[in-house]
């Protein structure tokens, strides 16, 4: 443990840099991030993570976010334990009916303002799932969606863009 | 390659039931469909896989469940989803539906308490709901409650064209997409007789061992964060990024979605993928020793993690448990190796299996593995033959099934193929089939505190098992 803690401390975060060269897209995003936050949420915005029955594919890429690469606290975005903490819902799955209630429950129990956040392409319109009669179809059925991030799942550096262009439509309402 | 399918009678289901019962056969999977039940039997002694068909008749068959409790979830399962009701099967609660109220088991004693938890639940996770039922801090007993996954994946596959069929097997669940399309392929492919290229079959191996490498990583890591050790979380979560983003280089896709088809895969390594993958594998083969012994060495993890959970034996092969659930449990099963598959019958790995069953023994299992999947890789890479990655698949009826490991244990696809092409049938068992219910006998006299490292230890699939 001392030699990894030492080794650690000799070489320095992990954390891609935000304005290294070879990766403007991150440094771009993330000095956005950075304004839009400070100047609307006080330099932070909570996210309540919902699972409407997703394959678990959007799961790992959202986990992604925060290793230490992506960083995603840096920027001010953390992901909150209940949704009663939350400022955005961040909902994933095509919303199974045996989903339904619970989401709009956890939707109910966000203090607003709140914002819905649709992740993946079974969010958005069901999906590969849009058939199925089990299967709601879309977050958009059951609660106000605000923005969606497509992908199938979308990788993190696409979640970062559309939590991005969330803050920058949050300011300007 | 096929395996044996008999239409049995009702005696003769019901003798498989009671050899199910005796131990003398493992149950791999069973699974209904309009005016039939299915089961897919393992023997241990001669390594032979059969499957048994059961008409039945308005709609009814002998439980199975009644004398091997693996089949019960099943059983329940193919009950919602066709209306076969299982004769002497006590427990007939909905298992997939969710309409109406669930009455949970009752626990009696004194001064018990329940604690539900779910379907939403507190960190990035799949829904599925818990009742923990504790006496102070101690787990008396755990039941779960699954289904909220539930997406009808069975019912969307009847029908579909072979390339729908195939998006809904790689979405069955997103951690083991690569091992669910291996799954389905090759199942689709022992239906139509049909040959994947060399190359092909060495390419997916390569696939499924980073999918193998990168969820152990993943893993290994989650468990020490719910052990509070946050750099092991910070540094796996590290080399986890590295496999995705070089999966993402050679396959085009960090989890390298829809890229095993019927027939081959989708895409060949671009030109610079052996070197790619050889300095991941440098890489990880580099940092990953210190992790280990982190691990080894920091007796407030070890605390936590040894004697926790503990899986016995018995229950893990009475369960047919695949996986490092039951590798940490003694049973000693890759699918790999028994059944076994190209092109690992050509390459030389080793399968750890260790007794003692706790949360330990499963983070230890994965730390092997982990080391195996960069040998594997390293071989795969030596060996890859050249030639074509895909053969078009030819129109035919047929029937076929195959048995995957998955990086969660073995993974059972079969699939009926109708004249014009299409998929008739298709199902698909994922391995927590097996594993879930026994995190609920592993909690048991645990303290409710350390069920998120128990529940870590297991990470069984929500939506593979929801379907």
């Amino acid at each position: 443990m001392r030699r990894l803690l030492l080794k650690n401390f000799v070489h320095g975060p992990l954390t891609e840099a935000a304005p290294a060269p070879d990766d403007a897209a991150l440094a771009e995003l993330a000095s956005r991030v950075d304004r839009a936050a400070r100047r609307r949420l006080g330099r932070t915005l909570a996210i309540r993570e919902v699972d409407a029955g997703s394959c678990n594919g959007c799961e790992l890429e959202i986990l992604a976010l925060g290793n230490v690469l992506y960083d995603l606290e840096r920027f001010g975005l953390r992901f909150v334990a209940s949704p009663r903490h939350a400022d955005v819902l961040l909902v994933t799955g095509p919303v199974t009916r045996n989903m339904r209630e619970a989401l709009e429950r956890t939707y109910q129990a966000t203090p607003d303002p709140k914002w819905v956040v649709a992740v993946g392409g079974c969010a958005r319109d069901g999906g590969v799932y849009a058939a199925s009669p089990v299967c709601v179809g879309g977050v958009s059925a059951v609660v106000p969606v605000d923005l969606h991030i497509p992908g199938c799942p979308p990788t993190p550096l696409e979640l970062l863009k559309g939590l991005i262009a969330l803050l920058e439509g949050v300011s300007v309402t | 390659m096929n395996w044996p399918h008999v239409i049995v009678s009702r005696e003769a289901w019901q003798a498989a039931a009671a050899r199910l019962q005796a131990g003398e056969l493992c149950l791999l999977g069973f699974w209904g469909e309009p005016g039939f039940v299915h089961m897919a039997v393992f023997q241990s002694v001669s390594s032979e896989c059969s499957i048994l068909s059961l008409a039945c008749e308005s709609n009814r068959y002998p439980s199975v469940g009644r004398q091997h409790p693996p089949a019960q979830r099943l059983e329940r399962a193919a009950r919602d989803l066709y209306g076969l009701e299982p004769e002497g099967l006590a427990d007939v609660r909905p298992w997939l539906r969710h309409d109406g109220p669930y009455p949970f088991l009752p626990a009696e004693g004194e001064s018990l308490h329940q604690i539900p938890v779910g379907p939403v639940h507190a960190g990035i996770i799949e829904p599925g709901h818990f009742r923990f039922t504790a006496s102070g801090e101690t787990v008396v007993r755990l039941e779960q409650r699954l289904g909220y996954a539930h997406k009808g994946v069975e019912s969307l596959m009847a029908g579909a064209s072979l390339e729908r069929a195939a998006q809904l097997a790689a979405r069955v669940s997103g951690d083991s997409t690569v091992g669910f399309s291996l799954a389905y392929a090759r199942a689709v492919e022992a239906a139509l007789a049909l040959e994947a290229p060399p190359r092909a079959i060495w390419l997916r191996a390569l696939m499924a061992e980073l999918e193998r490498l990168a969820n152990h990583l993943g893993d290994i890591g989650a468990v020490c964060n719910d052990a509070a050790l946050s750099i092991m979380h910070a540094q796996c979560g590290q080399l986890r990024e590295q496999v995705l983003r070089a999966a993402q280089a050679c396959f085009g896709h960090r989890l390298m979605m829809d890229r095993v088809i019927p027939g081959g895969v989708l895409r060949d390594l671009p030109a610079d993928g052996e070197r790619r993958l050889s300095a991941l594998v440098a890489q990880v083969r580099k940092e990953f020793p210190d992790l280990v012994e982190v691990y080894d060495n920091t007796a407030s993890l070890k605390d936590r993690t040894v004697d926790t959970g503990i899986l016995s034996p018995a229950l893990a092969r009475q369960f047919a448990a695949g996986g490092f659930v039951g590798r940490a449990s003694g049973r000693d099963f890759d699918a790999r190796r028994t059944p076994g598959y190209a092109p690992y019958d050509k390459l030389a790995f080793e399968v750890p299996v260790v007794q003692a069953g706790d949360v330990n023994a499963r983070v230890w299992i994965r730390i092997r593995e982990v080391e195996q999947s960069l040998l594997l890789i390293d071989e795969i890479l030596r060996g890859l033959p050249p030639g074509p990655i895909c053969v078009p698949a030819s129109p035919r009826a047929g029937e076929g099934v195959a048995l995957v490991e998955g990086f969660r244990g073995d993974i059972l696809a079969w699939a009926r193929i109708g004249a014009g092409g299409g998929v008739e049938r298709c199902h698909l068992r994922d391995p927590s089939w097996f594993q879930w219910p026994l995190l609920e006998a592993a909690i048991e006299g645990n303290i409710v505190a350390d069920f998120p490292l128990c529940n870590k230890s297991f990470n069984c699939s929500y939506s593979g098992h929801d379907l």
